[in-house]
């Protein structure tokens, strides 16, 4: 899937998990430029992604992660897999 | 969770709630209740899960803030406060129980103790479980803390010391929140997340680490059973669903999960249907459609012979492997009962004549084949059978009927069934209608008490006067205080009964025996037979001296079953209840009615058995009631007291 698919997808993953009705991550999003992202509804954004793409994230890198777009090419490099 | 129908349009269905309940008019919020509780009888992602339950959470915290009035909650939900105890992270497991619980429309208040906290909550008055007073309070623990200390080379007999220290802990903190708020107990089994360590012959060491949670949960089990703690057997879910159903590692180590969140909507299913059985809203009722649902094919068309039932094919086997869980089922205590469309005579023949069918007639408790249309069918059903429809399970393989159903009647359990017979038995066994928390000797006979209630109404029909139908029952009654064997059943009855009950207090088994032992009150049972067959017990009522009113024995509870409503057992109970109270010097018995969305049926009940209002009704309905002793003439009825045996 490229970037724009993957973010699109996140985006409305993050915010049916946080309550939002509208949401627009970026490649450079980071968690703390998003109210209410702390780790325990990171780790139910992880689990969700995971659950709808059919992927599953090494827990070396759902821990090394800096920004929404390093979890856009975790996830490109596991569908290409 | 697939007898769970797909929801059509979740996110347009979701954007509707919201509205109704952001509108804030009255008369769009009960609506907004319904849609909610609608919603959630649909097979849910955990994401979508995840957003309902933070809408029911908006919805219930209106409720408790005043902003909507709590009248506007729609009849029939009621409110359950739940703690969680847990040594591993358990805040993401609320959203899968409430919304679980909304669907049994059930409101959970939840409360997640300390983690890994559980003896201080359970036991320190100050903590913040002991603050909350659950109502039923839920142990999530994992076996290495029991177990993980254990040495590879202990003895059978070490073993079971260790597991035995640490069992008698564990009681000690149920007990404690037991005695302080009279919690009910649910204690979560112990998952085996261990990889073999020896391979097949860990089960020949007593301490390899597969066979110390085997030895746990099989003491932990007969511990539960022997202090009336009831138990979510995940140890079971993960044999039948496999270990990574319910478990991943990643998450544990990340988050210290014991239950994955792709578990959530199944764990907080299971832990639901747990909470509603204690609450008695599991369903009673299993009603079967006949013609590719119990054999293939249509009676109607094809024939006694050309239908597909019994050995000799797969198809054929697999009809016979549902009417023999459903058999089952039946033995168990749940009544059966037909809907089918289908000409009367054909549709019984194969319950007569095939030598294959494993159900019987006098199997079901009611029999209805017609061409009317099913919902209106399944209310003569409940009616008939004297239960609510939100008692009743429809199995039917008709995708029409179903929707049918399900737009008619939202209250009918109405499984979403495969197109594989082969996998009819799961979809039913898997969607846990009928969950059950004990079974008394009531459950075991009332299969056969609901044809003799058939037959009996088959009866009355026939004979015009109701007075010479009563008469012509040869009906006795055996009445007295509850004795030790009784109060399991007494127990039952006053938390499944929600018709003829005065008051809907509910009352654990350890406080039902606390009364029965209570110098000052009072425990009475009533059970009644007649010419059809034994009814066993089927009323009781729990009478206490209140502080302040000497010489008055208050009805705290009066519950009777429904199976024998109309059958003057009131009156001639009345009769004993006085006679009882007068024994302990009573002068006078008071009493109450408190309405409920269930228990109209009784509105009346005081005034009816010669009792003066005692107050006018106060804001939520309740009226209070009062007999004086002395002037009491006791009832006529058809019904004798027969000698306690």
């Amino acid at each position: 899937m490229t970037d724009q698919e993957l973010l699109e997808r996140f985006s409305r993953i993050l915010a049916d998990l946080l309550g939002e009705d509208h949401l627009e991550l970026a490649m450079n999003t980071r968690r703390a430029d998003v109210p209410n992202w702390d780790s325990f509804s990171y780790i139910n954004f992880i689990a969700a992604v995971e659950m709808e793409l059919g992927i599953r994230f090494g827990i070396a890198d759902v821990e090394s992660f800096e920004d929404v777009g390093a979890i856009v090419r975790g996830a490109q490099r596991l569908q290409a897999g | 969770m697939q007898w769970l129908p797909e929801a059509a349009d979740f996110r347009q269905a979701l954007r509707g709630v919201r509205q109704a309940l952001d509108s804030g008019a009255p008369d769009e919020v009960p609506d907004a209740w319904q849609q909610l509780q609608a919603l959630s009888q649909h097979r849910l992602g955990y994401l979508e899960l995840l957003q309902l339950d933070r809408l029911l959470c908006n919805a219930v915290g209106r409720i408790s803030a005043g902003t909507v009035p709590s009248s506007s909650v729609p009849a029939g939900f009621s409110t359950l406060r739940l703690a969680l105890l847990a040594s591993c992270t358990a805040d993401h497991l609320l959203p899968g129980i409430r919304v679980a619980a909304l669907r049994r429309r059930l409101l959970v208040q939840g409360h997640v103790g300390q983690f890994g906290q559980v003896r201080q909550e359970a036991r320190d008055p100050r903590s913040g479980v002991r603050q909350f007073a659950p109502q039923v309070a839920l142990f999530c623990l994992q076996a290495r803390e029991a177990v993980g200390a254990i040495d590879l080379d202990a003895t059978q007999s070490q073993v079971d010391e260790a597991i035995d220290r640490f069992l008698e802990d564990l009681r000690q903190s149920w007990r404690a929140l037991r005695e302080a708020h009279g919690t009910s107990i649910v204690q979560q089994n112990f998952l085996d997340t261990e990889p073999p360590l020896f391979g097949n012959f860990d089960a020949g060491m007593p301490a390899s680490p597969r066979a110390l949670v085997r030895r746990l949960n099989q003491r932990l089990t007969e511990l539960a059973g022997s202090e009336g703690v009831t138990l979510l057997d995940l140890d079971a879910a993960s044999a039948r669903d496999g270990l990574g159903a319910w478990f991943d590692t990643g998450r544990w180590l990340q988050a210290r999960m014991e239950i994955s969140p792709a578990a959530v909507p199944a764990y907080g299913e299971q832990l639901a249907r747990m909470l509603a059985a204690l609450r008695g809203l599991s369903r009673k009722c299993l009603v079967l459609d006949l013609d590719n649902t119990l054999w293939g094919g249509v009676i109607g068309d094809d024939g006694l012979e050309g239908i597909v039932l019994g050995q000799g094919h797969a198809a054929g086997e697999a009809y016979l492997a549902l009417q023999r869980y459903v058999k089952l089922l039946a033995r168990r205590g749940v009544i059966l009962a037909v809907c089918s469309k289908n000409e009367p005579a054909n549709a019984e023949q194969p319950f007569l004549q095939h030598p294959d069918m494993i159900l019987k007639r006098e199997d079901i408790a009611c029999f209805v084949a017609n061409w009317e249309p099913k919902a209106g069918n399944l209310q003569r059903i409940a009616q008939e059978l004297n239960i609510g429809l939100d008692s009743l399970v429809l199995l039917d393989d008709n995708p029409v009927e179903r929707a049918h159903v399900r737009q008619e009647l939202p209250m009918v359990a109405v499984p979403e069934l495969p197109a594989d017979p082969a996998l009819y038995v799961n979809c039913l066994a898997g969607a846990g209608y009928f969950e059950a928390v004990g079974l008394t000797a009531e459950d075991l006979q009332r299969s056969s008490q609901y044809a003799e209630l058939a037959a009996r109404n088959a009866a009355l029909r026939a004979s015009v006067d109701a007075s010479d139908f009563l008469a012509g029952l040869d009906m006795r009654m055996q009445a007295g205080p509850a004795g030790a064997v009784d109060l399991p059943r007494v127990a039952q009855l006053i938390n499944k009964t929600n018709q003829f009950n005065l008051t809907t207090r509910r009352h654990t088994l350890e406080s039902v025996s606390a009364f029965a032992s209570d110098e000052s009150a009072l425990v009475l049972q009533f059970r009644l037979r007649d010419r059809f067959g034994d009814d066993g017990l089927v009323s009781a009522m729990i009478l206490v001296s209140r502080s302040g009113e000497a010489g008055t024995l208050d009805i705290d509870t009066w519950v009777m079953s429904c199976r024998v409503f109309g059958r003057q057992l009131e009156h001639a109970a009345l009769n004993v209840a006085v006679a009882a109270a007068k024994a302990r010097g009573a002068r006078r018995l008071s009493g109450s009615y408190i309405p409920t969305a269930k228990n109209g049926v009784v509105k009346d009940l005081f005034a009816e058995l010669g009792f003066e209002a005692a107050s006018p009704p106060d804001a939520a309905g309740t009226t209070r009631w009062s007999l004086e002793l002395a002037h009491y003439r006791p009832h006529i009825t058809q019904i004798a007291e027969a000698a306690a045996s």
